[in-house]
């Protein structure tokens, strides 16, 4: 696509401020502000991608994952401010998630081990992890707190903090995995996912292009299970004292 | 007869901006195979002070002792099965009545335990057959009871009643106080029992402490307290008209109690 080509894409910007102007609904500025966004961050990404595949040096790569899963982190960490530590946390989480994931794929040859797969692959990933930490986190908190009294009742017969959490740990993996398992159900049915869309657009089959999409859907059951296992494993342990008392 | 416990200087507070103090100074002795009572107002500490005995909260200053040694010295979770505890409400797990009764012995040895459920059943006066009931559906008073069936199945030797009967009906409550009663006759459990209904606390305990607002008040047996209190805040208690904040400690009025599981309903009758 030209640089004109996506001058004349701004029209439909145009549109979207008429509509609102006409409309009065007060988005005008909104737009603005998100077009220019939009614009700058992905020309910038585009360029930062360009000399990464370019350079095709390994330590590139890694800093990109590291930088994405750090951003992931900051993220989902929102999602649990009173739990101790948990920006490491779910970092780490993110990041087993996403190695254990692009091991099996690059391991396995299922993809290249190429900055232009493993850096889209793995954006895919983080995203999803996060998206899936969050839900967890959030799980987490709002069980243990409805389940006060039966945990508490739990330690009083003798069970350990891991013992007596179960059942809220249970639910808190459950629903950070829950998204993506059903998202997988009814891919291809209910939308395209962007993944295959682009390469279709770029001119590859549809048959190539849904193999690709049903590897990231399997991709990202296995990430967030990793993910949500591990973070619900360590997070747990900031609601206990090291004598299994329930923090209050 | 034994100490079974005995409380050196126990104070516990909260830190925080507002520094909130829940006991001061507490010195206490429970004696083996006796009903000690603990009865209070609302806020008094007196289900904070029972969660200190089997470490679900930890003291901020002073110590505990079981059997002459300190608390600290076990493994939490083998004191917590020595020293079992019976809440308010009786927090049955979502399963079976069986699963209930099952769930402490399961955390020592996964295994079937048959009979097992049927035996507790049958010590806290409920039908055997309730055992495969979904624990949700039975009645307050029959939860209650499983509660108890369930921290017995662990065999402890102290039993902690943290207001057990304080969301049942006085028929109900009545029943609890004899089974309770048995209990302690029959195979010597020394039992614990927090309250805030003081008359309940004459009928049980054989020994009674006053707590108000996180201060021991008056201790002694059950009947001399009742018969001849000694101590003017004790009366007030004893005619019904001691609050929350009835006591020479300032400021800390209305606090709750950090256990969380103190009554805001019945007590409130009492101010």
């Amino acid at each position: 696509m030209s640089m004109i080509a996506l001058a004349m894409a701004l029209s439909l910007v145009g549109a979207s401020i008429v509509i609102s102007a006409h409309q009065g609904l007060g988005l005008e500025k909104d737009i603005l502000v998100g077009t220019v966004r939009a614009f700058i961050q992905l020309m910038a990404i585009g360029y930062v991608l360009k000399f990464i595949f370019d350079l095709r040096q390994w330590p590139f790569v890694l800093l990109m994952l590291a930088v994405m899963i750090t951003v992931a982190g900051r993220n989902a960490a929102k999602r649990g401010k009173e739990i101790p530590h948990v920006f490491w946390l779910v970092t780490g989480a993110i990041s087993l998630g996403a190695a254990a994931t692009l091991g099996v794929l690059a391991g396995l040859r299922i993809i290249k081990f190429e900055p232009w797969f493993v850096i889209p692959i793995g954006g895919m990933i983080i995203g999803n992890a996060m998206v899936a930490s969050g839900l967890v986190l959030n799980r987490i908190q709002s069980e243990i707190a409805a389940r006060k009294q039966e945990i508490r009742a739990a330690l009083a017969l003798g069970a350990t903090a891991r013992q007596a959490v179960d059942p809220a740990l249970k639910a808190a993996i459950k629903a950070g995995m829950i998204p993506t398992i059903d998202s997988m159900k009814v891919v291809g049915l209910v939308q395209l996912p962007g993944m295959m869309t682009g390469q279709i657009i770029a001119g590859a089959s549809p048959l190539q292009a849904v193999r690709y999409q049903i590897m990231v859907a399997y991709m990202l059951a296995a990430a967030t299970a990793v993910t949500c296992a591990t973070l619900g494993l360590i997070v747990y342990r900031g609601f206990f004292t090291m004598h299994h008392q329930l923090k209050s | 007869m034994g100490k079974k416990f005995e409380l050196l200087g126990v104070s516990k507070w909260k830190d925080g901006p507002k520094r909130a103090e829940l006991l001061r100074d507490i010195n206490f002795t429970v004696d083996e195979g006796l009903i000690s009572t603990i009865m209070g107002p609302s806020g008094a500490g007196k289900s904070t002070l029972l969660t200190l005995l089997n470490r679900l909260e930890e003291p901020s200053a002073g110590q505990i002792l079981l059997d002459g040694a300190p608390i600290t010295q076990l493994e939490v979770v083998n004191l917590r099965r020595r020293v079992g505890m019976v809440f308010q409400t009786p927090a049955l797990f979502p399963m079976t009545v069986e699963q209930n009764i099952c769930y402490g012995p399961n955390l020592r040895q996964r295994r079937e335990y048959p009979g097992l459920a049927a035996r507790y059943l049958e010590m806290v006066g409920l039908d055997p057959e309730l055992a495969g009931r979904d624990a949700g559906n039975l009645s307050v008073g029959q939860q209650q009871r499983v509660s108890i069936a369930r921290t017995l199945a662990n065999e402890p030797e102290v039993l902690l009643l943290d207001e057990p009967t304080s969301a049942l009906d006085p028929t109900a409550t009545s029943q609890i106080e004899e089974l309770i009663r048995a209990l302690n006759q029959k195979i010597g459990l020394t039992i614990v029992w927090v309250t805030h209904d003081m008359q309940q606390a004459a009928r049980v305990g054989d020994r009674t402490m006053l707590l108000a607002s996180g201060e021991k008040v008056e201790e002694g047996e059950t009947k001399a307290i009742f018969a001849s209190p000694q101590n003017e805040v004790t009366r007030l208690f004893i005619a019904g008209r001691l609050n929350g904040n009835g006591s020479k400690l300032n400021g800390d009025k209305g606090r709750s109690d950090g256990a969380g599981s103190e009554s805001t309903g019945p007590e409130e009758e009492h101010k």
